[in-house]
């Protein structure tokens, strides 16, 4: 089950338990909502192409008590709307929940208008939202169902492509995926694959983040054998840089940011296809982290 | 307020004084010892700069005590130079950025609907704020919903005629599926007849047409005083003018 179809699924099953649950699209997934379209008719709605007055509406239902769920495209759900993000819901203190779609390049083809690289690091200076990335389907459904109701701003960015193999996730928690004593390795969300591949017979320990804010900086702390930390992130790279030095404060570190180059991304074809440009496949990322271990 | 704050937008918060009043004094149902009770009517000033206008008038009928205007603008204070949902009784929605308030309504209007709940949304915004995209789309937003329960004000001055004419802004509403008339936005009765007039098949559009300044010759239609503060000299000129 692809993360989309997963959406559909736990949210249609919230619908039904949790009545202050209000879905809004923005002209997406309609047809995989078909269902929740017949069933919660007072409940669900396709706004329309308009994404300001979707998230100012939203708003509107949370301070009427609803638990407000967004769903669009990545980029124009954060950067279209991101005053009416930080204005209506950071600055109220509202709650609601906003789940994108087509990650970083995920939608390759369509070009720049719908790839979305920045979101998790716009939305990082929005004080209260929380940002999530979970790896697989099954991780969304946990991550969702512990936060939807806890009367935040909170960002999901699904994404086409999954890890295959599913973690134990919970909210605002790193998981410890394997220990090692040369570098520790961070991956966030998706990219987690990719990197437990780079790291195989390397003696690292990683890290495993499907919360990216608020940043758990313990677990950090706590499992960082080595000064040398690798930060793998599957959007442009480096947003984590600050918390990781925070949480590391009592001693210097070596840090290499592994991620999205910050450039403006113009071709089209596959994602995996801009991976391989950006050096972002698993031999590549390989490459990296010994160079910064062994160098 | 405004002299010892050195801030705020007084011809915007005198363009509507009328409006508010009649509003707050007889169309709104909502008990100042009760601001948060569910079956209330809301009201949302989208035009959030005017927010001087609606300090007086909150404090006037008894959201919170009249000596807290004097604190206006101040480092600690609760009343800002535009208002805030969290620190003022009374205040439905932190506004300030144009073209919020107005979805938010759409938003509230929507919620009410949900919960089967009869109260009203009225909503004010200036003709300014329409010239943000979003104040059309959520005009689109109310007619396809039918929120026969939503009112948008519009506190017509002209303040951005030299910018962008929003023209007709009736036909305009009309257009959108909205009813819509203009009024007198001075003019005590015929605010309280269009505000309380039944609209029960779509949401409805009061165009109010307004005087930016209005009751004080020196600020009536002059764009200087848009964000100026009156100094204290200039204050019994202002007061003598305004009674």
């Amino acid at each position: 089950m692809n993360m989309r179809q997963q959406l559909v699924k736990t949210v249609e099953s919230i619908l039904a338990q949790d009545e202050r649950l209000v879905l809004l699209l923005g002209d997406i997934g309609v047809f995989g909502f078909r269902k929740a379209f017949e069933s919660f008719v007072d409940r669900v709605y396709n706004i329309g192409i308009l994404e300001q007055s979707t998230i100012s509406l939203a708003a509107g239902l949370s301070m009427e008590g609803f638990i407000p769920v967004v769903h669009t495209i990545a980029p124009f759900i954060v950067e279209r709307s991101l005053e009416q993000l930080k204005i209506d819901f950071c600055y109220q203190l509202l709650g609601g929940n906003f789940i994108s779609v087509g990650a970083a390049y995920d939608y390759a083809a369509l070009g720049c208008t719908h790839h979305c690289p920045g979101d998790v690091g716009i939305l990082k200076n929005l004080p209260g939202m929380e940002i999530i990335l979970p790896g697989t389907s099954g991780e969304f459904d946990t991550l969702f169902r512990q936060v939807y109701a806890n009367n935040n701003p909170t960002y999901f960015r699904l994404s086409e492509r999954q890890n295959s193999t599913e973690h134990k996730v919970s909210f605002g928690r790193a998981e410890v995926v394997k220990q090692g004593e040369l570098a520790t390795v961070i991956a966030v969300g998706p990219i987690l694959e990719a990197v437990i591949d780079a790291c195989k017979e390397l003696d690292v320990t990683i890290l495993y983040y499907t919360t990216v804010i608020p940043f758990d900086a313990d677990t950090l702390k706590k499992n960082a054998a080595s000064s040398k930390v690798i930060l793998c992130e599957p959007y442009y790279r480096g947003v984590l840089s600050s918390e990781i030095i925070r949480a590391m404060k009592s001693r210097p570190i070596t840090l290499e940011c592994i991620g999205i180059p910050h450039k403006m991304l113009t071709n089209y074809g596959l994602a995996a296809e801009h991976d391989a440009h950006l050096g972002l496949t698993a031999d590549k990322i390989r490459k990296k982290i010994e160079r910064c271990i062994y160098e | 307020m405004a002299t010892n704050a050195g801030e705020g937008h007084v011809p915007s918060a005198l363009s509507i004084l009328d409006i508010l009043w009649v509003l707050y004094d007889r169309i709104l149902k909502i008990n100042p010892s009760y601001p948060k009770s569910p079956t209330r009517d809301r009201f949302i000033l989208s035009k959030g700069h005017a927010a001087l206008g609606l300090y007086v008038i909150l404090a006037k009928k008894g959201f919170f005590p009249s000596s807290e205007l004097e604190d206006f603008g101040k480092y600690d204070g609760f009343l800002g130079g535009h208002p805030d949902r969290n620190k003022v009784s009374g205040v439905e929605a932190s506004t300030g950025s144009l073209g919020h308030g107005f979805p938010m309504s759409v938003g509230i209007a929507l919620g009410l609907r949900i919960k089967k709940i009869d109260s009203k949304v009225f909503v004010l915004i200036g003709d300014g704020e329409a010239n943000e995209g979003s104040v059309w789309e959520s005009a689109l937003l109310a007619s396809h919903h039918n929120l026969s329960n939503l009112c948008c004000i519009i506190d017509y001055n002209h303040s951005t005629d030299r910018a962008l004419k929003v023209g007709d802004m009736v036909s305009k509403f009309k257009s959108f599926g909205w009813e819509s008339f203009s009024i007198n936005g001075h003019n005590h009765e015929e605010i309280y007849s269009a505000l309380s007039c039944s609209h029960d098949s779509a949401p409805l559009a009061v165009v109010a047409e307004t005087v930016k300044g209005f009751g004080c010759k020196i600020m009536e239609n002059n764009p200087e005083w848009h964000h100026k503060s009156p100094r204290k000299e200039d204050l019994p000129a202002i007061l003598e003018q305004l009674s």
